[in-house]
């Protein structure tokens, strides 16, 4: 947990313009007010049920499971929410808090442009404008999202500043919302940025291990002993691992981007290779050079694309609760694939990092154990990438 | 120099109206800023501002983020920018501070970074992503090696505007607009008002940046403070003139300082 000024150990915090002080301050207050609100509450569990169709499902992966060897797997299906990912969860939740304190535009930043569907979607269920950055270069590689955020009634603006990728998406995201705060809330998708959003995020995303606790103990009886997810800011891997924090006995694993490996300069694995600087509005760990120069990270997968990491992640890093591991593309690429094969689940890219890991995972496991894998989304939006990685040119 | 940080910012506003303006180091190459930084001084400039070029300068509109690329595409580090001010201190006797973000200072070793500072001369740092609840990070560090860490005030600061004057150091930087750095052709905000405040509350000057670019705006702005700050105005005749825009940084400087008088 976060103490009052948004300190996750040494991490977090909020290193941010003074134009925007006010704003979070009063996020946080409107925050503080809503969360235990029952009003509130009954209408966003509302909105989850219904409309993103919660409960995600807890999956026994029973071919995956006898194939590998070793732990039982199961697979939590956020990839079977509306609008295809774990997104959903924050931004109903974000969006709902906004349209309370009156704001009537949401901005937000979006790299495989997940959350950017989801939050335009939550923007034409709930009456709001939208305006999604996005990296320039994540528009080629997720054209179809794009279409779908435009389709919703979003405008998409690529930019183009930078390596034209996610943290550029979020450095122009701030700076429009310094440029225009009265009406506006910026809908952050991840644990990441300034105090309150890590902790906002977290517990709107907090849902998913809420739900895989009580669904393992149903089902099991007890609790996993591992818990995997695939990280770049954390959204859904904090939401994962939260309700497990408590529980020593339970792995918590997060899966981050190592792209051509963590020993070249083409990786987004910031815990692996990082270290501690300030950046986007938290303290926490980073990818950059000698001199804090923020490093263009790469990884095929543009959710992951991100040269930080969520400010608690960090810190569940430094007391050891939770380990880091890095994943390459080709090994997110294999899962992707053996995953579709096998199960007949196409994950998301991001997602296939943390299947990746099951895979290495599971075979070194007694077959009494349990591993639970969430998949945070559903990889439609990947099958053209992945075959241009292949080799094979398809059209979208 | 045995006068402290705040004294010696004090005295770029004793003249009357201070012109401040700010330069990113090492666009396009840091030989041609030693110039431009000179010239600028000779110019009637009262103190400048040095930008350390950042990879995701997160506060600033195009023109400067612009400049920032341009400085790193060059070759641009911390270490060189500490050797440039070495050289500028050689005859440049102005107060000089640096404006850049949070991670170049933290990342270099605030108590590194802030000691050279001193060494080198560097009378003050502003560090637009950190807010007064964040300056502790680095204040204990300033004050020991006698750098002002000089603070900004926002036109949404309002209840936090005394809260900010009251522990100023150095000078106030006063943004005159919503948004990031740039040019713009009219700025709204009450800034009277604000300004009002501070002097309730402060002795430390005030300086309003953001959005400046003529003489005309900049006397405006002076009227109602102690200065005028411009930034994007200037790279952007650095980014047309390269290595060339000396002398046309010079004639600018000159020209709004003039407006001030």
């Amino acid at each position: 947990m976060a103490d009052k000024f948004g300190r996750f150990g040494v991490h977090g915090g909020r290193y941010i313009p003074e134009t925007l002080m006010n704003a979070v301050i009063e996020l946080e207050e409107s925050y503080n007010r809503y969360k235990d609100d029952p009003e509130f509450n009954r209408e966003l569990t509302e909105l989850l049920d219904e409309y993103a169709g919660r409960p995600s499902r807890l999956y026994y992966a029973e071919k995956l499971t006898r194939e590998l060897g070793g732990a039982k797997i199961y697979l939590k299906r956020e990839d079977l929410n509306h609008t295809g990912s774990h997104k959903i969860n924050n931004v109903l939740g974000q969006a709902l808090l906004a349209k309370k304190m009156g704001k009537t535009r949401l901005i937000a930043e979006t790299g495989a442009g997940q959350h950017g569907v989801a939050t335009a979607t939550a923007a034409a269920l709930l009456d709001m404008e939208c305006v999604v950055f996005m990296g320039k270069e994540d528009t080629k590689r997720q054209a179809l999202n794009v279409y779908r955020m435009k389709l919703l009634g979003a405008t998409v603006i690529p930019v183009t500043s930078g390596t034209a990728t996610l943290k550029d998406a979020v450095s122009e995201a701030m700076r429009e919302w310094t440029s225009r705060i009265d009406d506006t809330h910026y809908c952050l998708g991840s644990v990441m940025g300034p105090h309150p959003f890590p902790t906002i995020v977290r517990d709107f995303q907090a849902v998913i291990s809420r739900e895989t606790k009580q669904q393992i103990l149903e089902k099991e009886g007890r609790l996993p002993d591992a818990v995997i997810a695939c990280v770049g800011g954390g959204s859904n891997a904090i939401g994962s691992f939260y309700h497990f924090i408590e529980d020593k006995e339970v792995r918590l694993i997060g899966c981050e981007a190592a792209g051509r490996g963590i020993d070249t300069f083409e990786t987004a694995a910031t815990i692996n290779t990082g270290r501690l600087g300030i950046f986007h509005g938290m303290k926490s760990y980073f990818c950059q050079d000698e001199f804090g120069q923020i490093a263009p990270v790469y990884s095929i997968s543009a959710g992951l694309d991100y040269p930080g990491i969520g400010p608690e992640h960090a810190n569940l890093h430094d007391t050891g609760r939770a380990e880091y591991v890095a994943i390459t593309d080709d090994e997110a690429v294999n899962a992707f694939e053996y995953l579709s094969r096998t199960e007949g689940i196409i994950p998301a890219i991001e997602s296939a990092h943390a299947v990746a890991y099951a895979i290495k995972l599971a075979p070194t496991m007694d077959k009494d154990k349990i591993i639970v894998v969430t998949v945070s989304g559903r990889g439609d939006k990947d099958c053209a990438a992945i075959a241009r990685y292949r080799g094979e040119d398809i059209y979208e | 120099m045995s006068n402290t940080a705040n004294e010696r910012i004090k005295g770029a506003f004793a003249g009357g109206k201070a012109f401040i303006p700010f330069i990113t180091c090492g666009d396009p190459n840091l030989g041609t800023t030693k110039k431009l930084v000179r010239a600028a001084a000779n110019a009637g400039a009262d103190l400048i501002e040095l930008g350390i070029p950042f990879s995701d300068p997160t506060a600033e509109g195009p023109v400067i983020q612009e400049a920032n690329i341009r400085a790193l595409a060059a070759g641009t580090t911390t270490d060189k920018v500490f050797d440039l001010v070495r050289d500028l201190r050689k005859d440049v006797t102005i107060p000089l501070v640096f404006m850049t973000y949070a991670n170049v200072v933290f990342s270099y070793g605030s108590e590194r970074f802030l000691s050279t500072c001193k060494e080198i001369g560097i009378d003050g740092v502003i560090l637009p992503d950190v807010p007064f609840e964040e300056k502790g990070e680095f204040a204990e560090i300033c004050k020991k090696y006698d750098v002002a860490q000089i603070s900004l005030i926002a036109p949404t600061s309002e209840n936090r505007i005394a809260m900010i004057a009251k522990e100023a150091e150095g000078f106030l930087y006063i943004v005159s607009s919503l948004g990031v750095t740039g040019t713009r052709s009219e700025i709204t905000t009450d800034l009277a008002s604000i300004v009002k405040v501070v002097r309730e509350n402060t002795d430390i000057p005030c300086a309003i940046g953001f959005g400046i670019s003529n003489p005309a705006q900049a006397k405006k702005m002076a009227d109602i403070s102690d200065g005028a700050i411009v930034g994007s105005a200037i790279m952007k005749i650095i980014g047309k003139y390269g290595e060339g825009a000396v002398s046309y940084v010079s004639d600018y400087v000159k020209e709004m300082k003039d407006a001030l008088r």
